[in-house]
């Protein structure tokens, strides 16, 4: 018994204990599901060993929508607790839980997959790729991160979840504060999935620098490429830091090592910093692709190409460099002297020029053209004012001096809401709406799309400007509860309506999938919108080899260029067409991670040395694997092309969607 | 897969130029991880609580014969790619073997290096500066342990198929990690070990 009392709920209540029956029974329910219609081979012969670098963004687009729904139930307890002076729903220590966990979802096991779906589905496609560079270490990532999220999501049932914040400064996440195995999870999870995220980024860099289509050169890449291609660039020089610090994070856990205690030479500011060379640079590897999918979504939607090509990569470029000269900003409070806050406020206050230069772009392409109201436009249009006050209100906090106010309360909490969701959720889901025929062959439906947007962004300025002015006034962060006396009261209830505001948006977004996969026209055509860039310049859903023949480029918007002004994209003849093997290793590397990382975080050796010999096997394996993929023959191709031919041809007949091809 | 043979043959197809490129990518990144590593040491490297410092520590004597093992390692690594460049097998093999071997007794160095250092109690848990000492020590040495394997892989591969695309590639990508290793070493040479014996 003694052995199972580990992994015990340290503070369990009646939620978790429901939670756990309710797991219980999707999971009983997903398997006796997929018995019943007898779909386990599809999902492993289409889904669970797929290389395909569509179908990878898929599942990474679903697990995004998913870890979405996790961390939006914490928010909403959060709310809830603070909703009311002196609430009693929560005790302090679950609601320590609950904000750590909300955080470290959203950022590492939302907004990353989300990121990642689209630089699967639509890179390859951007630059006329058949896939990316490394089909298989891609599917790799993928399973990374999916082990590490599923081992994340399973800490609050199995030995309780991390504590000390997303951030997890150290004293407070050693295990003389923090006893429990939650902090485990937090260093093992992110590594994992943070293993994965790194091999993304160098397939992409790969990908984006040596498969591009004839003609493209780096300066007529797509807007969204570039933006990936920097993300990917930060991705490379910030992973590794992060890499370090949870090594030493768990070493000193797991192993008592001094790293970051306050005995024997060990030194905690040292965590802080390397969690934020890493951090903020984070931040930019989320908000550079939004950008991205913006850029395409505004041009798009005016009618125009987008304004200030160059001075929109180059503003990515020093954005990049800068985000790496900032880290102390976030903790210009814990001692450094004046000379290195006034040097770190300045850097700081830099970044807002080159992203002012971004949105003056972005309002210039807008600037007499044609606007069409759809719903990725819709998005685009509320991020640039909102995202616009997140800025400001970081050039406030960037102030070094001043941030001794702001530091730790509700102001801060807000600013980086005002960033993070306007700027990366906005994005996320106008590129949902966006690309999803691209990916399904048919549209989601606009009118619920557009409630969608509205309840967001109205929740959004409820839930979130409140706190602006509770901060200012004092409120504190991660505080569970506040007395009467405060008058923080009013305020808290109304971002609390603001935050079920947006839990509707959330669901309507959601049933808006659902309705859609009803009710939605099929046929769409090759391009509901009215496009321009090269990913449209191929079927709607795309083929599994992407383009029939390699397209050839003379712009940034080569498939504009031929819709327009005759530019021949495909020159001659159909040509068999070399594809990767599907496989089931990455998949059974990513349980085997699984294992692993769930044997460390609970100490226990011998099954860790077994998974971690498990691991090694899959690479031997690899390395003695013969596989050259396979052709796909020119009769095949010119079968699946005819089949899309028929099918654009009766839809010119049925005439066009929902007003998206005014 | 279409073979170009104006090419070196480890850059004969365009998965291995591919494969190539991404592991010099992916050496940046671990140049990130061991400048991180580094960093960690530079600022632990006074902050020895009761612990022994550096200088009690360290002993020339088996560093530099951990160093001359891993720079001739280097060396004949190189050798074997040439080898395999003029299609030589056997020489190729003996030189990729020899490499292999110079890797295990640099890691049995090692292995007495860190035992030692336990014995004059400078262990894991000692203080801030032998966390960061032996982590950045352990870091490097994985990195060889996991070559070695991989090494092994390799070896095994050109003897059953001999030299051709796959194998030649293979064995390119793996000169670049061993010299990479061998960089670092240099760096852990004078940053840790001459730096703290001065
Ligand atoms: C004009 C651009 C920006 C400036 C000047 C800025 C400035 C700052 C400063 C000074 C802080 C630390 C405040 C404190 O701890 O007291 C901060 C926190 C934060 N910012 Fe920004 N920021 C900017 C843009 C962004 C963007 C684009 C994102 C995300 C996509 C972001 C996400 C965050 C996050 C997550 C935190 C808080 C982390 C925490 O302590 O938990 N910021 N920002
Ligand atoms: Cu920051």
């Amino acid at each position: 018994m003694e052995f199972f009392e580990r992994f015990a709920v340290p503070n369990p209540n009646p939620a978790i204990y429901a939670s756990m029956v309710a797991i219980v029974v999707v999971s009983l329910a997903i398997i006796i599901g997929l018995t019943y219609f007898k779909k386990w081979g599809y999902l492993w012969r289409e889904w669970l060993t797929t290389v395909d670098h569509k179908k990878i963004g898929m599942m990474y687009l679903i697990s995004a929508l998913l870890m979405l729904f996790r961390g939006g139930v914490d928010a909403l307890m959060l709310r809830a607790q603070l909703s009311m002076p002196d609430n009693k729903l929560l005790d302090p220590q679950h609601y320590n839980e609950v904000f750590s966990t909300h955080g470290i979802v959203m950022i590492i096991f939302m907004a990353m997959p989300f990121i990642f779906a689209f630089m699967n589905l639509i890179v390859p496609l951007q630059i006329g790729a058949r896939d990316v560079a490394f089909p298989r270490l891609n599917a790799i990532s993928f399973w990374l991160f999916a082990a590490g999220a599923m081992l994340f999501n399973i800490s609050f049932v199995i030995g309780g979840s991390p504590d000390a914040g997303w951030t997890s400064y150290f004293p407070l996440a050693g295990t003389e504060f923090s006893e429990s195995v939650g902090t485990n999870y937090y260093m093992i999870a992110i590594q994992i999935s943070g293993i994965g995220s790194l091999m993304t980024g160098i397939n992409m860099i790969t990908t984006i620098l040596k498969m591009r289509a004839p003609g493209m050169t780096l300066m007529k890449m797509p807007m969204f490429t570039w933006a990936s291609f920097m993300a990917c660039v930060i991705i490379i020089f910030a992973f590794p830091v992060l890499t370090i610090a949870l090594l030493m994070g768990t070493t000193d856990r797991l192993f008592a090592t001094n790293f970051f205690t306050t005995t024997n030479g060990g030194m905690d500011m040292l965590w802080a910093n390397f969690f934020w060379v890493w951090g903020h640079p984070e931040v930019y590897i989320l908000i550079l692709p939004a950008f991205g999918i913006y850029s395409e979504v505004i041009s798009t939607f005016s009618g125009r190409n987008l304004y200030g090509y160059k001075s929109m990569v180059g503003s990515m470029v020093i954005i990049s460099l800068l985000s790496f000269l900032v880290w102390t900003h976030h903790f210009f409070t814990m001692g450094q002297g004046a000379l290195t806050n006034s040097i770190f406020s300045i850097s700081t206050m830099a970044i807002a020029v080159p992203t002012g230069v971004k949105i003056f772009n972005w309002l210039l392409t807008m600037w007499k053209g044609k606007i069409r109201f759809t719903v990725p436009m819709l998005y685009s249009v509320g991020f640039i004012p909102l995202f616009t006050i997140g800025g400001v209100t970081g050039v406030m906090l960037a102030m070094s001096a001043a941030d001794y106010q702001y530091h730790n309360t509700m102001f801060l909490v807000a600013h980086f809401h005002n960033t993070i969701i306007p700027g990366v959720v906005f994005a996320m889901l106008a590129g949902l709406t966006y690309y999803w025929p691209k990916m399904f062959g048919f549209m989601l439906n606009e009118r619920i799309g557009k409630w969608g947007f509205w309840f967001l962004s109205i929740g959004f300025v409820l839930a979130f400007f409140p706190m602006y002015i509770t901060g200012l006034n004092g409120q504190a962060r991660r505080m569970y509860t506040y007395s009467e006396a405060t008058g923080f009261g009013p305020l808290n209830f109304v971002a609390f309506i603001g935050a079920g505001l947006m839990a509707i948006a959330f669901c309507l977004i959601v049933y808006n999938i659902f309705y859609s996969i009803k009710h939605s026209p099929r046929n769409v055509g090759d391009d509901p919108w009215n496009a321009r860039s090269l990913e449209w310049a191929t079927h709607n859903p795309v083929p599994e080899y992407n383009f029939a023949r390699t397209p050839h480029v003379a712009s940034s918007e080569a498939f504009w260029d031929a819709k327009k002004h005759g530019h021949e994209l495909f020159k001659g003849e159909i040509e068999e067409i070399h594809m990767p093997n599907y496989s089931g290793v990455p998949f059974i590397m990513g349980v085997i991670f699984f294992i692993c990382g769930f044997s460390f975080v609970f100490s226990l050796w011998i099954p860790a040395i077994v998974s971690l010999i498990g691991i090694f096997a899959c690479m031997v394996l690899r390395s003695f694997e013969k596989d050259d993929g396979r052709l796909i023959s020119v009769e095949e191709i010119k079968a699946t092309e005819s089949k899309f031919e028929s099918a654009e041809e009766i839809k010119t007949a049925v005439s066009t969607y929902g007003g998206a091809n005014s | 897969m279409k073979i170009d043979h104006t090419q070196p043959l480890e850059y004969s197809t365009q998965q291995n130029q591919l494969n190539i490129f991404g592991f010099w990518i992916f050496l940046g990144a671990e140049i990130m991880l061991f400048a991180t590593l580094f960093t960690a040491y530079f600022i632990m490297e006074n902050r020895t609580g009761n612990g022994p410092t550096g200088p009690e520590i360290f002993e020339i004597g088996p560093v530099l014969f951990e160093t001359f093992i891993l720079l001739t390692s280097s060396f004949t690594i190189g050798l074997a790619v040439h080898a395999m460049r003029i299609g030589r097998k056997k020489a190729m093999l003996a030189f990729l073997g020899v490499t292999l071997l110079l890797g295990v007794a640099f890691l049995s160095a090692e292995i007495n290096e860190f035992v030692h250092y336990y014995h004059v109690g400078a262990t894991y848990q000692t203080s801030g500066f032998t966390a960061a000492l032996l982590t950045t020590l352990g870091t490097h040495g994985g990195h060889v342990t996991l070559g070695f394997f991989w090494g092994v892989c390799i070896l095994i591969q050109v003897m059953k198929d001999g030299i051709n695309a796959r194998t030649a590639n293979k064995s390119f990508i793996f000169s670049l990690y061993w010299h990479f290793l061998d960089v670092v070493w240099i760096f852990i040479f004078s940053f840790i070990y001459l730096k703290g014996l001065m």
